[in-house]
């Protein structure tokens, strides 16, 4: 088997008294679409801030192609090529779509941006409009994000953190607050932009029909701890997960479609 | 050793003056999240209509102990009728706006007090040293003080005690620290923020006209004394946290004392030496002795 | 018409203006865009979030660098005193940039705030530097030539005019370059940034720069024009004006600012002169009524549109 893309060794981390992350050790390798499942404070959101350098474990380490890259900031992990999305959508409501997809494209070009250039170039421009049709919010182009619907708005976040080479793309809840038929759409774009580029995605979920569709693994975690991790068929199945993570989902599924 | 004394009395008073002269500035703060410029104007007009009514009092050969309590009479009523006027006035009208923009309606609040303030009383200084003199001289350790400055620690005790009661024993005291605490929780809790708003601001003018009334025996009452105040005031109540009574009085301990010790040792430094601090405990702790900070985002 | 090409016409405008105007104009145009200059770098660093309660530590040290140039060392020129007021103030501005860009919001108003005061009273008791009183300069020469009292205040004017528009075209150049887009973008929401791959804290560091060295260069150029500097250049009512003017001016365009000291001056000099007891409410009221009245400042007086995330 070849080496792991991203991996964690003995990730832990607490908060006071609350264990959010209990020796933590995950190997992705590259290709690899992971799906993350758990309960609220399973410990997801937690796991992808470390991995991603916003947060640094109490112990264990985060490697990249082998490197350890435990102790960098966002900023660096980022240009490394691990890039993530936010549950709560991360922009720039004081801009326009476009100049959301200007200031990512600038900031993918150069960490230390530029004073004297221009930035809104025409090749640029044909850039942004590129990207904005592909993902299919063109038509926002000109508004601010505040006035895309919920789901272009997780769209755009999602799409910021794919600007410029990702070689990781973490994803934190991306079709959480999206109505039903959305999701797929959603999803498939996404997953078809990945697979273009080749990037490795892990993506934290509660829909449990997205990740069957979508995960080619699946990881489910537990007050902070790995529980299971394999096969999403056998994942689902498995009678631990069934009781910590997915009987939550189902009785939260039966309300969603009830309410 | 007499060096010493002078630099604990010196720093005291200076102390006193500073925490009384804060605490309405760093209170406002809290609940309101406006630095309120006008702060220094309310100072001001405690000053001016102290002097006034000391001068009037004693014209009126009125007996000489009824004028501490007109001092403190016309601190209250000049204070808290500017304070209601402005926040009901000015400053409600703007609330849904961005806080600089609120800061900015203080600050032109202040201008046009100034002004006010030249209009009615004239540009000549005011004097209304009777009430100091009255008191007399006392002898600390071979250093001959003011007793009236001493007094003012008294008073700076008096109000800290009520305030600290106030704040964390009734039942609006803590109201207050809830609105302080998350303006939008409080109001999802049912309390009236806008009456806290407005009771606030005008404790908090009738604190700042208090400490210029007050004051105002121990100085020469002209145009512009409100002009200092505003950012001492607010550099003690950065040192000890934005929105913190306690803070206020540890950040005018720590102010007094190293104003105090560089009057005698450095002159030199004793003007920028508040801001010295200020920006040393800036770096070092932003939110102030006792501030806590914002929490995380994402 | 374009931003570079209509200032460039207001620029040509203004100098041939010049020799027409009345003294007194000629004057009060010289000191509103020295100052406008100031609010100038000042708005741009509150596109970013840095809103800086303290640029006249910058303003003064670029005044007092100028005059000391101009007095202790000989240096005669009015271009070089300009340079070396921006320059002190820019070198400056970019060591305490270091620890200035690791604040925000209200923290780093406070902290620029309390610089600015740490100046002011250094300068009040330097006994060697005039004190309170502060000092005068000589009238300065241009590229080797001294002019008599008139033609020198006109040439000053000139300079001033020169340098404030072409900063402009500068600025306006920087607020749509990468960097001051991504500024934008840090006020709004900085994490985000980061998590894009760009150093926050070294746009921040860079824009912190820009806005100390216009201050320079407004305060070297008013030390020239006035042919006096005192502390007062430092305190904290002489920022606290900065500010006003700048939130005031409104961040639809980067002449704005330039306008909005003009109004003000002209205010502050027309209340002064009619009523020197009431000048400062004249200045409050009007305040008050540009906020409750032109809520996107002053310059919305001139747009009918606004466009979300247009930038200056």
């Amino acid at each position: 088997m070849s080496a792991p893309l991203i991996e964690t060794r003995g990730l832990s981390k607490s908060f006071g008294a609350v264990v959010a992350a209990d020796n933590l050790t995950v190997a992705i390798a590259a290709g690899e679409t992971v799906g993350v499942i758990g309960a609220n404070g399973a410990g997801k959101t937690t796991f992808v801030n470390m991995v991603s350098g916003y947060l640094k474990p109490d112990e264990g380490v985060v490697l990249f192609r082998g490197a350890d890259i435990t102790r960098m900031p966002p900023r660096a992990v980022t240009r490394l090529g691990i890039r993530r999305s936010f549950q709560v959508a991360q922009l720039f409501p004081n801009l326009s779509v476009r100049d959301n997809v200007f200031v990512a494209l600038a900031c993918a070009e150069h960490g230390r941006p530029r004073p004297t250039a221009v930035l809104r170039t025409p090749e640029r421009r044909a850039q942004a409009d590129a990207i904005l049709a592909r993902f299919g919010i063109a038509a926002f182009a000109d508004r601010p994000p505040t006035q895309l619907p919920q789901g272009q708005r997780k769209l755009l976040d999602i799409v910021l953190a794919m600007v410029g080479q990702a070689a990781v793309l973490l994803l934190d809840e991306p079709t959480s607050g999206i109505s039903a038929e959305e999701k797929f759409p959603l999803m498939d774009l996404v997953m078809e932009a990945v697979g273009a580029e080749g990037a490795t995605a892990l993506f934290v979920e509660h829909d449990m029909e997205v990740v069957e569709r979508y995960a080619a693994r699946v990881i489910a975690f537990y007050e902070g701890r790995v529980i299971a991790d394999g096969l999403p068929a056998a994942v689902l199945a498995d009678a631990d997960v069934r009781r910590y993570v997915v009987g939550a989902e189902l009785h939260r599924r039966a309300d969603a479609t009830r309410a | 050793m007499q060096k010493i004394y002078a630099i604990l009395v010196d720093g005291t008073v200076y102390f006193s003056w500073l925490f009384i002269v804060s605490m309405g500035l760093t209170l406002t703060y809290g609940v309101m999240k406006i630095l309120n410029i006008a702060h220094g104007s309310f100072y001001a007009l405690g000053a001016y209509a102290a002097a006034s009514a000391v001068g009037a009092w004693f014209a009126g050969n009125l007996p000489a102990a009824g004028s501490f309590v007109l001092l403190v009479l016309a601190g209250i009523v000049v204070g808290g009728g500017a304070g209601l006027i402005v926040e009901r006035g000015l400053l409600r009208p703007m609330y849904g706006r961005d806080e600089i923009v609120l800061v900015l309606v203080t600050y032109a609040a202040f201008l046009v007090i100034e002004d006010l303030i030249k209009l009615v009383w004239g540009v000549d200084p005011y004097f209304a040293y009777q009430p100091y003199n009255l008191l007399g001289r006392t002898s600390i350790g071979g250093i001959d003080f003011a007793v009236y400055d001493l007094g003012l620690f008294a008073l700076a005790v008096v109000i800290g005690v009520a305030t600290w009661w106030a704040l964390e024993r009734t039942r609006s005291g803590k109201m207050l620290r809830a609105v302080i605490h998350d303006r939008e929780i409080a109001t999802a809790m049912g309390i009236d923020v806008a009456r806290v708003f407005t009771a606030t601001f005008v404790i908090g003018a009738t604190l700042g006209a208090l400490g210029g009334a007050i004051t105002a025996p121990a100085i020469s009452v002209v145009p512009g004394i409100g002009v200092d105040v505003i950012v001492l005031a607010f550099a003690v109540s950065v040192i000890g946290g934005l929105g913190s009574v306690a803070g206020a009085a540890v950040g005018a301990l720590v102010v007094g004392l190293a104003r105090a010790c560089a009057v005698h040792f450095l002159p030199e430094v004793e003007l920028f030496v508040i801001y010295g601090v200020m920006a040393v405990v800036l770096a070092v702790r932003p939110q102030g002795l006792f501030g806590r900070l914002a929490a995380r985002k994402i | 018409m374009r931003t570079v090409p209509a200032l460039a016409c207001v620029l040509a405008a203004l100098l041939v203006a010049g020799p027409l105007m009345p003294s007194w104009l000629v004057f009060l145009l010289t000191v509103a865009i020295a100052k406008g200059l100031v609010v100038l770098g000042l708005v741009v660093m509150m596109r970013a979030g840095l809103v800086s309660f303290g640029q006249g530590l910058y303003y003064g040290l670029g005044a007092y660098a100028a005059g000391l140039a101009a007095n202790r060392l000989g240096v005669g020129d009015a271009i070089a005193l300009v340079a070396i007021g921006g320059s002190v103030s820019a070198l400056l501005g970019y060591l305490l940039g270091f620890m200035m860009a690791r604040y925000r919001e209200i923290f780093f108003a406070m902290l620029s705030l309390a610089l600015s005061m740490i100046l002011y009273g250094t300068l009040v008791r330097s006994a060697a530097l005039g004190s309170t009183d502060g000092f005068n300069l000589p009238p300065p020469s241009f590229l080797g030539f001294a002019f008599d009292a008139q033609d020198g205040r006109i040439l000053v004017y000139a300079l001033t005019v020169v340098v404030a528009i072409g900063t402009a075209m500068a600025l306006h150049r920087f607020v749509s370059s990468p960097a001051g887009v991504i500024g934008q973008a840090i006020q709004a929401n900085e994490i985000r940034v980061e998590y894009l791959g760009a150093s926050v804290a070294g746009v921040l560091h860079l824009t912190y720069v820009v806005g100390a060295a216009a201050a320079g260069v407004g305060g070297a150029l008013i030390a020239i024009a006035a042919g006096h500097i005192d502390p007062d250049l430092a305190y904290w009512t002489t920022s606290g004006e900065f500010v006003f003017v700048a939130v005031l001016s409104g961040t639809g365009h980067v002449a704005a600012p330039l306008l909005g000291m003009a109004v003000f001056e002209a205010i502050r000099s027309f209340a002064f002169q009619y009523s020197p007891y009431t000048w400062q409410m004249a200045v409050g009221l009007s305040m008050l009524a540009v906020i409750l009245f032109l809520p996107a400042g002053l310059w919305s007086l001139f747009t009918r549109r606004r466009r979300p995330g247009s930038a200056g």
